[in-house]
């Protein structure tokens, strides 16, 4: 089946005219027909994508179909965030992001379900419903970019994008068995993607491969002048770093002794001799406890959340205030707390304070290693129901991106490991310094082609 | 007995300006709200306040904000932010106006009045509001928005409680506007809403040093002569109020032009939360020395340091050239001195040509070039020979017409000599060493 192909190889066979347009879409379109309406990943999709499709042959992503999350603006096109205050809204303005896919030859094929304005980590805070996982429906797909990382492990799409605010794209990824680059915080433009923690968001591609994940990023990464917190830098050309040697590549493997990830640690250590074999060195490292980082997180998130959703008063978008979720509720009143007089200099200022310290400290890591490795989650993806009464949920289940989403850092998931009874995955997080995508790239890459876990590399 | 006996009156202001740079503070969308056909033509996602849209913000509105501290006197944060304020209106796109909390671009400047130095406590830059338009469309009563105002960069210029009545608010308040035009950074359109005042007022004994227990904030003035009157109205009206043993409720308080009288707005219960924190959407700004040494350069020297040079460069009256150099454009100064020069090249005599032009006895433009206006000038002032026997000639006429006059003259009536004077010009016709005509007439009337 065509929807089965990754990225890198349904652009080489387009060209070649090995496959055509027809016969791909047709093959997404049969996986769509069967599975979305149980594992409810595409919210909304666009019927014209063939046809847009077939125009785009000589681009450099040629027409490929692209899942992408709710929450980025496509023009014309329902842009709703999960949320019913947006059920109805369709924005007359596209985000950097979507414009620059399709500029290079994407085609926006749906829109994905998420955690509502993506406050979550399992995509049931959805106002439209949860997301299944397409590996083990009983189970959760995580969040809050579940239904874009979905979509690649049900083979609905070629490429995804997500965006992360603190683990929103490794940790669905990581529980769909997928890869998920978060890029650094700046490299790729936010313009147009609804706010959620102003300070962190970062998007970038879900995809089935590393190289689909460069492919990706080559095309969406780059200053922004729409958007005051892009680089101005010039992102490097990440598919050079594919199949480089690791050899000599200084491994920091953090959070090993973190209760409740004994499991996903014990895997992770027995899968880390793969890059000691390709000549690379592994060492445990201590990093600064990553419980604090919840509390940095959840304090600079919420006040974020709540400055950011204050915009949505019920004067333009009809819906009022009272359509918000539970969680985005919450959420709102917890940062409206610790912004206010009084309680500020108690939480929000002592958060920002907390959080340079987790910045001092991966730089002093950084000094010792050239990328630093832990599980992305502590444990295989959790059945669904499990956020119920679970109002810190996703902060627990991120602990482990935290640190590096609060200090910007970029990251990729790739699978390490395959559970077999349910058919799920546990992925691991290489963290490496601001603007070093390539170094993710480069092991990562090394990691994928040199192990089994990859399911898509497996079947090729 | 007066109020001022027992009292002295603490007064802040508060002034809004908006700049007028090409584009908006965050966006790239035209700031002319006043010249727009239609509302909510220059809007975008930004402005508008749509999910995702992003600030980035107008250098040049730094700049000039930065340009208008320096010329006030302030010491310039070479670190420097945007927070947020949040508070709920409907002409607030994103629930929260984009300003600056705790860093400030400039603080600690003042400026100069007649009856006293004003210090300024802080000139920061924030985003105006849109424009809510209440109307009834079809019977039913509505509430309408328009955001191409939304998004204009608006500084504030805060004073400390230096100003003791309302005369030196006025003074104040025109020198602010006098600065912000000459810096060429702001229109202060007032009737528009271009600039907007806003009076903290309140009384204390004399010889107390700390602050009142309460303030009354007179806002929404769009005339100087109406701050005037709000403060001198509210000074008395709290006074009353003092003098029964009663202390003014703490409130907001408008201007009502017509009855020429504060009315209450809304009463202040608690300090208002507007969870100020710095905007993740917009880096930090650190300004360099050189940075700020190239704005300085920028920054023209101001109508009453120029007045002082005049007085000394063309030896003229200091408040005369404090008079001539009152103009709200640098284009005005460069002219005025220029024809100043060419005065003093001629050897023309400077101070009469300042009398003229004040009180518009001469005929010019500023779109004249400088020469033109010493040519007229020196029209103005040129007499013309005219021979002997013609003037006598025209005297006897004028005398013959007006005996009268002359017979009331010669009977001790010196006043009717300006009229016969005048007369006798008008009767010549032409411009003639008034010297000559006078003595002429004098020797006819004794012979």
């Amino acid at each position: 089946m065509l929807n089965e192909l990754t990225l890198a190889q349904t652009i080489k066979d387009l060209k070649n005219k090995k496959i055509s347009h027809k016969e791909l879409y047709a093959d997404i379109n049969k996986a769509i027909e069967k599975d979305n309406k149980n594992l409810n990943i595409y919210l909304s999709l666009d019927e014209k994508a063939l046809e847009k499709a077939e125009k785009l042959l000589n681009t450099p992503l040629a027409g490929v179909p692209i899942a992408v999350k709710d929450n980025f603006c496509t023009y014309n096109t329902l842009t709703t965030a999960s949320s019913k205050v947006l059920e109805n809204f369709k924005p007359q303005f596209e985000s950097t992001v979507t414009k620059r896919l399709q500029n290079a030859g994407g085609v926006i094929i749906g829109k994905t379900n998420m955690d509502a304005w993506a406050h979550g980590s399992s995509t049931e805070t959805s106002d439209f419903g949860r997301t299944l996982n397409p590996r083990n429906p009983e189970h959760l797909p995580g969040g809050s970019s579940g239904g874009s990382a979905a979509a690649i492990a049900a083979d609905m799409t070629i490429g995804a994008i997500g965006s992360e605010t603190a683990g929103s794209i490794r940790q669905p990824a990581a529980w769909c068995g997928v890869v998920g680059l978060k890029p650094t915080y700046g490299r790729v433009s936010r313009y147009g993607v609804a706010s959620m923690a102003s300070s962190t968001d970062s998007p970038g591609p879900i995809t089935k491969t590393v190289e689909d994940a460069a492919i990706i990023f080559n095309a969406i990464a780059g200053h922004d002048p729409l958007d005051g917190t892009s680089s101005a830098q010039t992102p490097p050309d990440l598919t050079k770093y594919l199949g480089t040697s690791v050899k000599g590549l200084k491994i920091g493997v953090i959070y090993q002794d973190i209760k409740g990830v004994e499991f996903a640690n014990e895997k992770l250590m027995e899968q880390l001799k793969v890059f000691e074999k390709l000549g690379a060195t592994v060492e445990k490292a201590d990093a600064m406890d990553p419980h604090h980082a919840i509390g940095v997180y959840t304090v600079v998130q919420r006040a974020e959340v709540s400055s950011n959703l204050a915009r949505y008063s019920g004067v333009r978008y009809k819906n009022d205030r009272s359509f918000f979720g539970d969680e985005a509720k919450r959420r709102q009143m917890l940062g409206t707390y610790t912004l206010s007089k009084g309680y500020a200099e108690k939480y929000y200022e002592l958060a920002q304070k907390v959080r340079t310290m987790f910045i001092e400290d991966l730089k002093r890591l950084f000094k010792e290693y050239d990328v630093l490795i832990a599980p992305t989650s502590p444990v295989l993806a959790k059945k669904i129901g499990a956020t119920e009464g679970e109002a810190m949920f996703g902060e627990l289940e991120d602990m482990l991106v935290e640190a590096s989403s609060i200090a910007g850092l970029p990251g990729i998931n790739i699978p390490y490991y395959h559970d077999k009874e349910t058919n799920l995955f546990l992925g691991m997080d290489i963290i490496a310094p601001m603007w070093r995508e390539d170094l993710l790239i480069q092991a990562a890459d090394a990691f994928e082609k040199n192990t089994d876990w990859n399911t898509w590399r497996k079947k090729s | 007995m007066k109020w001022q006996d027992t009292y002295e009156a603490v007064i802040g202001l508060e002034v809004h300006a908006e700049l007028k740079t090409k584009s908006k503070m965050f966006c790239g969308c035209k700031n002319d709200p006043f010249g727009a056909e239609k509302p909510n033509t220059y809007t975008c996602p930004v402005c508008l306040g749509m999910p995702g849209g992003l600030p980035v913000a107008n250098k040049k509105a730094i700049e000039w904000t930065i340009r208008l501290g320096l010329a006030t006197n302030c010491s310039i944060n070479k670190f420097s932010k945007f927070d947020r304020k949040h508070y709920f209106y409907p002409d607030l796109a994103k629930g929260y106006q984009i300003s600056q909390y705790d860093l400030p671009f400039c603080y600690e400047g003042f400026i100069e009045t007649s009856q006293g130095r004003v210090e300024l406590t802080r000139i920061h830059l924030e985003e105006d509001t849109g424009k809510l338009l209440h109307k009834t469309i079809d019977g039913e009563k509505v509430s309408l928005i328009d955001f191409n105002r939304g998004g204009v960069p608006l500084v504030e210029v805060v004073t400390e409680p230096d100003i003791k009545n309302g005369t030196q608010a006025k003074e104040y308040g025109k020198k602010l506007r006098q600065i912000l035009r000459f810096l060429g950074i702001a229109d202060c359109d007032m009737e528009q809403g271009g600039m907007r005042l806003e009076a903290n007022i309140s009384l204390r004994k004399k010889g107390e040093t700390e602050l009142p227990n309460y303030k009354v904030e007179v806002k929404n003035i769009n005339s100087f002569r109406f701050l005037e009157a709000a403060i001198d109205f509210e000074l008395d009206r709290q006074a009353e109020i003092l003098e029964k043993g009663e202390t003014p409720v703490q409130e907001t308080r408008g201007w009502n032009s017509v009855k020429n009288k504060t009315f209450s707005q809304r009463t202040k219960e608690e300090a208002e939360d507007y969870r100020y924190f710095p905007d993740p959407d917009l880096p930090p700004l650190h300004f360099t020395d050189e940075y700020l040494e190239e704005i300085k350069k920028a920054v023209p020297k101001l109508p009453e340091e120029i007045a002082i040079e005049w007085s000394n460069k063309f030896s003229l009256d200091i408040e005369k050239s404090k008079e001539l150099a009152n103009v709200e454009s640098e284009k005005v100064i460069v002219w005025l001195e220029e024809i100043l020069n060419k005065l003093k090249e001629e050897n023309l005599d400077p101070t009469l040509f300042i009398n003229d032009y004040l009180n518009k006895k001469i005929n010019i433009s500023q779109e004249m070039n400088p020469s033109e206006v010493v040519k007229k000038f020196k029209e103005l002032h040129q007499t013309e020979n005219i021979d002997d026997s013609l003037l006598k000639e025209k005297i006897e006429k004028v005398f013959e017409e007006n005996q009268d006059a002359v017979i009331k003259y010669k009977a001790g009536q010196k006043q009717v000599f300006g009229f016969l004077m005048g007369q006798v010009m008008k009767e010549i016709g032409k411009k003639v060493d008034p010297k000559l005509i006078r003595e002429t007439i004098q020797k006819s009337l004794e012979s």
